[in-house]
């Protein structure tokens, strides 16, 4: 394991921000932490980097405690939320910084400097200061300026909440790519699941200051193992009272679901291939969301979201509806069990 | 047409107070001390004491604005950049030359250091003079306008926030390095201007001199103390005439002033985000 967190606790006054945190995290992985606001994913990034020190715990790289390293020590690039670009310099001398501070000759600065900026694709704006560059122009330098002095170990905070939409979806792939290039081990934070999703090989989930949950996105998204790691990923909707649903009968201690729109199918009444296992529902509102329909249905007093694609026929606001659930996340306070719908397994019919 | 009346009396109204307030004084200080001819103007400010009471004047003003410098920068550093235990109240503590008159200013230095102070003895011990000295109008100057260059200073670093220090940090980059790089250039304007406004205080100082000085002419004398006296002698056209030069002084620094306002201000808006 390359970085590995050991039982790390740290509080800011009252705040616990860190409660007994422990992962490790493999050499060439892309890992993102994700989570809430406040659930401390940056302290940890902070911790790791050296910029805070936690009150109790271990932090290892590459087999060293670094705890009692200070951060200019630790051999590891950092980019900060809003980039910290040195608005003083130009681009040229923000990614020269690090390898200046280390007095390498200058020959090997520029080149150095040259093969980053080649790197990142803004060859003929060297000379250029950060307040001359857009959002996803002043992310790539600092990026390069966090690469150039060789870190082991890169480590990102909310690298794209400061950009525009359409920026953001181009950079995420770009990242993504690059980092695979350059081939560093590297940390990123993000309070955005679709972003840690699409661009981790890990993610990491943080909420009050504890991990809930460590696993591939596809893991996390399907398994997800604690009631909060349910309720976060995906665009899921609690349900208090789940034994209303036809299919789904109390069990064990289990008091709440989590239902997502993809466990939903909706069709005509009196379409549904397994009519007994499906409810009756009204259409309450109808948004377009560009590549599918979102829908919105009142099922016994529970409203649900479902997802429709545009290829049928639309459904109106008030319409009558019948709506087939797959299945449900259901959870009590410290466990989440994935259950489908009864109705389906026990008619399950024979095609031969 | 009513709105248009109110404007105009209160342009009139505004007018009025500052001709009244600020520019028929000003006047009025040159117009007296040329009253009688320029040649008693010139033996005026040509009298040995006037001229040894600005050398004092400036010298304690390029002292107490170096030393002020030097502290505004350091706390001002510590205090928007860092947090430690005790940080509301050491600016608190700087305020307090603000608040309090500057003659309990001077009073405190006395008392401190006069005939009944209780460092008396021992600067008495080591031949050094504080008070009715040039050490004593020195401090009690640097007492009065301590605030200025920090004050200037917190607010610009604190909007400048911690992230590019935090940088230049990780990548290895030393204190003094971090701060001629990144605190430095962002700050140079209002430093500056602090340094100005720093100066234009320590040069007009009266009140805390007053009381430390013993008014001991051509030795603690300083060009506003000069002043009181020959007025107090009956000295007008000298008074005035004296008093012209710290005027034409605070011109000349309100005018740097006012161009280091200008180009802070463009180098400012130069880096909008």
């Amino acid at each position: 394991m390359y970085v590995k967190l050991e039982h790390i606790y740290k509080n800011f006054g009252g705040f616990r921000a860190s409660d007994d945190v422990s992962f490790s995290i493999e050499k060439g992985k892309l890992t993102g932490l994700l989570g809430p606001s406040g659930s401390g994913k940056t302290t940890i990034l902070r911790m790791i980097a050296g910029l805070e020190q936690p009150d109790a715990g271990d932090i290892i790289i590459d087999g060293v405690r670094v705890n009692d390293l200070p951060a200019s020590q630790r051999g590891i690039g950092f980019v900060f939320q809003n980039y910290a670009l040195f608005r003083y310099m130009t681009v040229f001398d923000n990614i020269a910084f690090g390898l200046e501070v280390q007095k390498k000759d200058k020959k090997f600065i520029k080149e150095r400097v040259q093969e980053l900026i080649r790197l990142i694709g803004l060859e003929g704006m060297e000379k250029r200061y950060p307040h001359q560059l857009s959002g996803g122009q002043k992310q790539r330098v600092a990026f390069a300026r966090a690469l150039a002095p060789n870190p082991h170990l890169l480590l990102l905070d909310e690298p794209f909440a400061a950009i525009d939409a359409k920026v953001r979806k181009e950079l995420r792939s770009w990242l993504r790519e690059t980092i695979n290039k350059v081939g560093i081990t590297s940390i990123f934070v993000t309070h955005d699941q679709d972003e840690a999703i699409e661009v981790a090989d890990e993610i990491i989930i943080t909420h009050q200051g504890r991990v809930e949950q460590k696993g591939s996105p596809a893991a996390i998204y399907k398994n997800p193992t604690t009631p909060f790691a349910a309720q976060f990923i995906g665009q899921s909707l609690i349900l208090d009272d789940y034994t209303k649903l036809h299919g789904f009968d109390k069990t064990g201690t289990y008091t709440q679901a989590v239902i997502r729109p993809e466990f939903i199918q909706l069709a005509r009444p009196g379409k549904h291939l397994y009519q007994n296992a499906a409810e009756d529902g009204i259409v309450e509102d109808v948004f377009f969301r560009g590549n599918s329909l979102e829908v919105r249905v009142n099922v016994k007093g529970m409203r649900l979201v479902a997802h429709c694609s545009l290829e049928e026929e639309a459904f109106q606001p008030d319409d009558p509806v019948s709506v087939l659930i797959y299945r449900l996340f259901l959870y009590n306070h410290d466990q989440v069990q994935l259950v489908e719908n009864r109705m389906l397994e026990d008619k399950n019919p024979v095609f031969i | 047409m009513k709105q248009k009346l109110v404007s105009s009396l209160l342009i009139i109204l505004g007018a009025v107070f500052i001709a009244v307030m600020l520019i028929v004084p000003l006047c009025t200080v040159l117009a007296y001390a040329l009253r009688q001819g320029w040649e008693t103007f010139a033996s005026a400010i040509r009298d040995p004491y006037a001229i040894k009471a600005l050398r004092l004047t400036l010298l304690a003003a390029v002292v107490t604005v170096a030393l002020n410098t030097v502290f505004g920068v350091f706390s001002s550093w510590a205090i928007s950049k860092f947090r430690f235990k005790g940080r509301q109240f050491l600016t608190t503590l700087i305020d307090i030359p603000f608040a309090i008159s500057p003659v309990i200013a001077g009073l405190v230095f006395v008392l401190v250091f006069g005939r009944i102070g209780w460092a008396y003895s021992f600067l008495q011990a080591h031949h050094l003079k504080v008070v009715f000295a040039v050490p004593g109008i020195i401090l009690a100057t640097i007492f009065v306008t301590l605030p200025f260059v920090s004050r200037e200073l917190i607010p610009l670093m604190q909007a400048q926030g911690n992230e590019e220090e935090e940088a230049a940090a990780l990548m290895g980059a030393g204190g003094f390095k971090i701060y001629r790089k990144i605190t430095l250039p962002h700050i140079k304007w209002g430093l500056l201007y602090g340094i100005i406004l720093c100066t234009a205080r320590a040069m007009g100082e009266f009140g805390a001199v007053s009381v430390v000085s013993g008014h001991l002419r051509g030795k603690t004398n300083t060009l506003p103390l000069h002043i009181e006296i020959l007025f107090n002698e009956f000295h007008l056209t000298a008074a005035f005439a004296v008093s012209s030069i710290l005027v034409v002084i605070a011109i000349m620094i309100l005018i740097l002033r006012n161009i280091v306002e200008y180009k802070g201000k463009k180098a400012g808006s130069e880096d909008v985000r």
